[in-house]
């Protein structure tokens, strides 16, 4: 389990980006709810934690497709992934996430990068 | 639905997540189903996405629709809402979505001339892509944002590029002056040269256009010419239905025309902002997502609900790498400031305010602060 942040370090509303390889956001919805999810966007390269969160969903902040933050399944286009869901843990008051052994869906652009080949 | 892009889809979907369960019928006059067409002048016009890509539907997806597709549609009828198609057939219908979309001005006199082309749909970026592909000289008539969005793409193809603009300076509507200037010097970084304050008197060549024509007298050498100088909305097929058009299909601040069980969606519906007190047509990709859901929640419940409020509208731009994005109306605004980032860098968060209230934001490879200002305009208008 990788150690994100303080549960107090993160208001409702607010993203925590996680720079791992790929990286990962946590998020804690305004109902108190905190999930975990790949930061890039499956359409292009985009980092969610910079996206607008609304309920149980995060709007990608370049062209507006939006994600199950719990499923991660696609609720908008133009992105026709989902991301990957991680699991949260929290213990005393630190969120942990355990990262999903599932492979990401990441953007052409980056999943070409990570494969060595042009970006 | 009357319409099979962004718009059309968007609101199929809305009418089934909403519960509708009848007969759902989507006209479309291209023959492709529903794909996306900002990567037209940008990753698609430049080789790096493929067509399947551009799809909008996703594989498993069963909206339960029954799609004429290459039917265009040439009248409605409003004693029964039957909608006329163009080879004669008729679709009668409870409740007429509206979203035919716009189509791209051309250059009066450029008609059959080899080399021309605007860049509106699938059809029209194929063709553009495979004369790209060959490289030379491309004019770009129009610094607006299709313009400046194939120059970009074909700057990085390796073209030699001229935008022709007949403002002073190009995006002064959607952007204001000052930051119109900011965005259109991207141009001129890359080498690509920039005309503004000049019209075009028409175009040179047999059956290939060779040159176009600037009012001032100066004729600039081209292979390929790309006329960008806007969209008209398609709604010619309406004169006479009792659907009221004004720019556009003339719509409440829900999407209802003058025709009940009659919405209208996209690029041709032009809504009344009642906070602006005004109708706009507002042609953004984002608009032609959201607002069905509004327009489809009026026509399911007949009229008898109280419209939702739209978002502030938001567009986004691709040039030369740098991410242009911006939501709110520009032309309401007094002042515009610089609050991060600097003009000379391109990487500018401006803020437009109107008696010192936000009304506009624009963004230039600034996501995460960009985002919390139009967070902020819509906790304002809301």
């Amino acid at each position: 389990m990788i150690p994100a942040c303080r549960l107090v370090d993160l208001p409702r509303g607010e993203a925590h980006r996680l720079d791992i390889d790929p990286p990962v956001s946590v998020f804690h919805t305004d109902d108190g709810e905190v999930f975990a999810i790949d930061d890039t966007c499956t359409h292009q390269d985009a980092s969610l934690a910079d996206g607008w969160l609304e309920g149980c969903e995060v709007e990608c902040p370049l062209h507006a497709s939006k994600f199950n933050l719990k499923t991660g399944s696609v609720d908008a286009p133009p992105a026709k992934l989902p991301v990957r869901t991680h699991q949260v843990v929290i213990e005393d008051g630190m969120i942990y996430v355990q990262l999903s052994t599932d492979a990401p869906n990441l953007p052409p652009c980056i999943a070409a990068r990570l494969a060595g080949g042009p970006a | 639905m009357v319409g099979a892009s962004l718009a059309g889809l968007s609101a199929a979907r809305s009418l089934r997540q909403q519960g509708f369960d009848g007969r759902l019928v989507v006209i479309g006059d291209e023959v492709h189903r529903p794909y996306d067409r900002p990567p037209l002048s940008k990753e698609f016009l430049a080789g790096t996405l493929g067509e399947a890509e551009l799809a909008l539907e996703s594989d498993d997806e069963d909206l339960r629709a029954e799609w004429l597709l290459g039917s265009r549609a040439v009248g409605l009828d409003r004693t029964d809402r039957a909608v006329r198609l163009a080879d004669g057939r008729e679709v009668r219908a409870d409740g007429v979505v509206i979203a035919t979309g716009a189509a791209a001005r051309s250059l009066p006199g450029s008609e059959g001339l080899a080399g021309v082309h605007t860049l509106r749909t699938l059809d029209d970026a194929r063709a553009l892509r495979d004369e790209l592909a060959r490289g030379g000289r491309l004019v770009v008539i129009g610094g607006g944002f299709i313009g400046a969005e194939v120059a970009s793409t074909a700057y990085a193809l390796g073209l030699d590029v001229t935008v022709v603009e007949v403002a002073p300076t190009p995006l002064a509507g959607p952007l204001g002056a000052a930051m119109g200037a900011i965005v259109s010097a991207l141009h001129a970084d890359h080498g690509v040269r920039l005309l503004c304050g000049v019209g075009v008197k028409g175009l040179s060549g047999e059956t290939r256009v060779d040159a176009v024509l600037l009012e001032d007298g100066r004729t600039v050498p081209a292979d390929i010419v790309v006329v960008g100088v806007g969209a008209r909305p398609c709604v010619e097929w309406l004169e006479g239905s009792g659907v009221v058009l004004d720019n556009g299909v003339k719509c409440g601040a829900d999407g209802r025309t003058s025709l009940a069980g009659v919405v209208a969606v996209g690029d041709c519906a032009n809504w009344y902002d009642p906070r602006a007190g005004l109708h706009r047509r507002v042609e953004h990709w984002t608009g032609a997502r959201e607002r069905p859901a509004n327009a489809v929640a009026t026509l399911l419940a007949g009229g008898a609900v109280e419209p939702a409020v739209p978002r502030p509208p938001y567009f986004w731009s691709d040039q030369y790498g740098v991410k242009i994005q911006f939501a709110g109306h520009a032309a309401a605004a007094d002042s515009v400031t610089i609050e991060a980032g600097a003009a000379d860098t391109r990487d500018v968060l401006a803020v437009y305010r109107r008696a010192g209230d936000p009304v506009a934001v624009l963004g230039m490879n600034q996501p995460r602060p960009f985002m919390r200002w139009r967070k902020q305009l819509a906790a304002a208008t809301s």
